[in-house]
């Protein structure tokens, strides 16, 4: 009768313990301070280099020489170190990760928060900062609190134009932005269970913006799928059997289009509330929304028409750009005046691509709308896929479907 | 382990995106973090941190996982921060770079003398006294070292 983190970290919540980690992860921003902080340890080597992935997506291409000179020494180190290298352009570190690496039950840490997007394979991923990578790096380990576990019982199916992200940013709301400090979330019911790998990861990805630690799927079929087709066998987990120190109960049918008004994630408001608020931007991508469904969502609203606001759309990796490369959906968001990044994080920490102004408004499918997060004076929308469609025709926020 | 600094009161839900903004990470000049340190929230707020006591709302920290945060406000100055509750990134970050988080419910009066004991698991504020959670044997281990960098090497 245990949760999945419980099962995965082998002791119960409350309980310290130190685990060896399946894989490490650190990006071209956390890897920087990480490689100084390994470097002061004087540990004088990499414990498990082929355990450890070193995955550039922040800032990439360089923007600077200051950017590329960093970018640069963390490079060279991952590969003299022998450690997996991705450089500019494959894609988003938690994507990547997901794309045939991460496997049910495996501990995996990364140096970013949203390495919880990994839990929807139904392994224990969370972020760590870079001097606990650095000790990672040096002994294979860390520690862990093992977390209480908030259940979200999710039923029904999603229905129209609603959105995995829809549903996610609806349970932030509910919980609140420290809602679940130190909890680990798992997500379960049939509900979930039909929904795709790019969905869960969705689902998951916006755990740590209640405070989570991690937020948990277990594998099933879809799981198994999933990574057959990257290439990786795994086998599904055994459905939980467990008492949840809190539950939360979703009918999916009853989810609605929504969007997080800035500052705050966990501030939502139904689309038609804010219909008619004029954007200057929209920003379709990141860990949270940038994958094929999403795309391939995006360009089966635009096909055809004509944005009437810049629009930024930066796929999630290398493979995502060219699925839909292959299947044409890449032509249609281009035919419909979007302009399409390297696949990386783009804009969404405001360091560069799509950096937003003074007093402009953007609509974001990203995860944090935090004050001047993409650009001094400006504001962030957070949407699903579907609205910032639908917005980036109409120049304002609008409701998806609405022209139907 | 015992510090005292003088109080600077700040809100709930502080991210990490206020306590050190994107635009300023791609450096390795912690001095430059600890210049633009809540640049977005007070940029007047830097040059006030030097032997400070943060006691701030809920949620200090919360955001991404960027340990430039806690080093920017250790470079700054900050002595100690007290908060109803942290972030969990944060709060390890913190720590390991030997910056002491206490958790508690302050009501804050700016420029207050603060004691903060983390032996004894007491703060004190003016003539206000708090018994404060104590950190897990491992966190205060790595805080007495003055960091998990020292910690880690004192180990081998």
């Amino acid at each position: 009768m245990t949760t999945l983190s419980e099962r995965i970290l082998g002791a119960p919540a409350g309980e310290y313990v130190d685990r060896p980690v399946d894989r490490a992860y650190v990006h071209d921003g956390t890897g920087v301070l990480t490689l100084e902080a390994w470097r002061a340890l004087e540990s004088g080597g990499i414990a498990c280099p082929d355990r450890n992935y070193v995955l550039f997506d922040h800032i990439i291409p360089a923007n600077t020489s200051t950017t590329a000179d960093l970018q640069n020494e963390l490079r060279k180190f991952a590969r003299g170190a022998g450690m997996h290298f991705s450089d500019i352009g494959d894609g988003i570190c938690h994507q990547l990760m997901g794309e045939g690496t991460a496997l049910p039950g495996e501990i995996i840490v990364g140096a970013d928060s949203h390495t919880c997007t990994l839990g929807a394979f139904g392994a224990f991923a969370t972020g760590v900062g870079a001097t606990d990578m650095a000790v990672v790096w040096a002994s294979g380990s860390t520690w862990f609190r093992v977390p209480e576990t908030i259940g979200i019982f999710l039923s029904g199916r999603l229905s129209g134009h609603t959105e995995a992200k829809d549903l996610a940013l609806t349970y932030v709301s509910r919980l609140g932005m420290d809602g679940a400090t130190y909890r680990a979330l798992e997500f379960i019911g049939d509900g979930t269970a039909h929904l795709s790998m790019d969905s869960r990861m969705t689902l998951c990805n916006l755990a740590v913006e209640t405070g989570a630690k991690t937020g948990l799927c277990y594998a099933d079929e879809v799981t198994v799928g999933h990574l057959e087709a990257f290439g990786s066998t795994a086998s599904p987990q055994t459905p939980p059997a467990c008492t949840y120190e809190q539950e939360l109960h979703f009918d999916l049918g009853d989810i609605v289009p929504v969007i997080a008004v800035p500052p705050r994630v966990d501030a939502i408001l139904p689309v038609p509330d804010l219909c008619g608020l004029p954007l200057d931007q929209v920003f379709v991508g990141t860990c949270t929304n940038g994958r094929y469904e999403d795309l391939s969502r995006f360009a089966s609203i635009v096909r055809g028409k004509k944005v009437s606001v810049r629009t930024i759309v930066a796929p999630a990796s290398r493979s995502v750009l060219g699925e839909a490369a292959r299947t044409g959906i890449l032509s249609d968001i281009l035919a419909a005046g979007c302009t399409v990044i390297p696949p990386g994080c783009g804009p969404c920490l405001g360091a560069h691509m799509g950096v937003i102004g003074e007093g402009e408004v953007c609509l974001s499918t990203a995860n944090r709308n935090f004050r001047n997060r993409m650009g001094v004076g400006g504001e962030i929308y957070l949407s699903s896929v579907s609205t910032a469609a639908a917005s980036a025709l109409a120049g304002e926020i609008a409701i998806p479907g609405g022209d139907e | 382990m015992k510090v005292e600094g003088r109080a600077v009161c700040l809100g709930p839900d502080i991210d990490t995106d206020l306590i050190i903004a994107g635009r300023y990470l791609r450096t390795k000049d912690r001095k430059i973090w600890a210049t633009h340190v809540f640049e977005d929230l007070d940029p007047s707020l830097a040059g006030r941190l030097g032997g400070s006591v943060i006691i701030a709302g809920k949620n200090f920290g919360c955001g991404s996982s960027r340990e430039q945060a806690a080093v920017a406000l250790k470079e700054a100055g900050v002595v100690c921060i007290i908060a109803p509750s942290f972030a969990r990134i944060f709060f390890r970050n913190a720590i390991n770079l030997g910056l002491p988080l206490a958790q508690a419910d302050l009501s804050c009066r700016e420029g207050e003398l603060v004691v903060v004991d983390l032996s004894a698991g007491i703060v004190t504020a003016g003539e206000f006294s708090r018994e404060i959670p104590s950190l897990s044997p491992r966190m205060l281990e790595i805080l007495a070292a003055g960091g998990l960098v020292q910690h880690w090497r004192k180990r081998e």
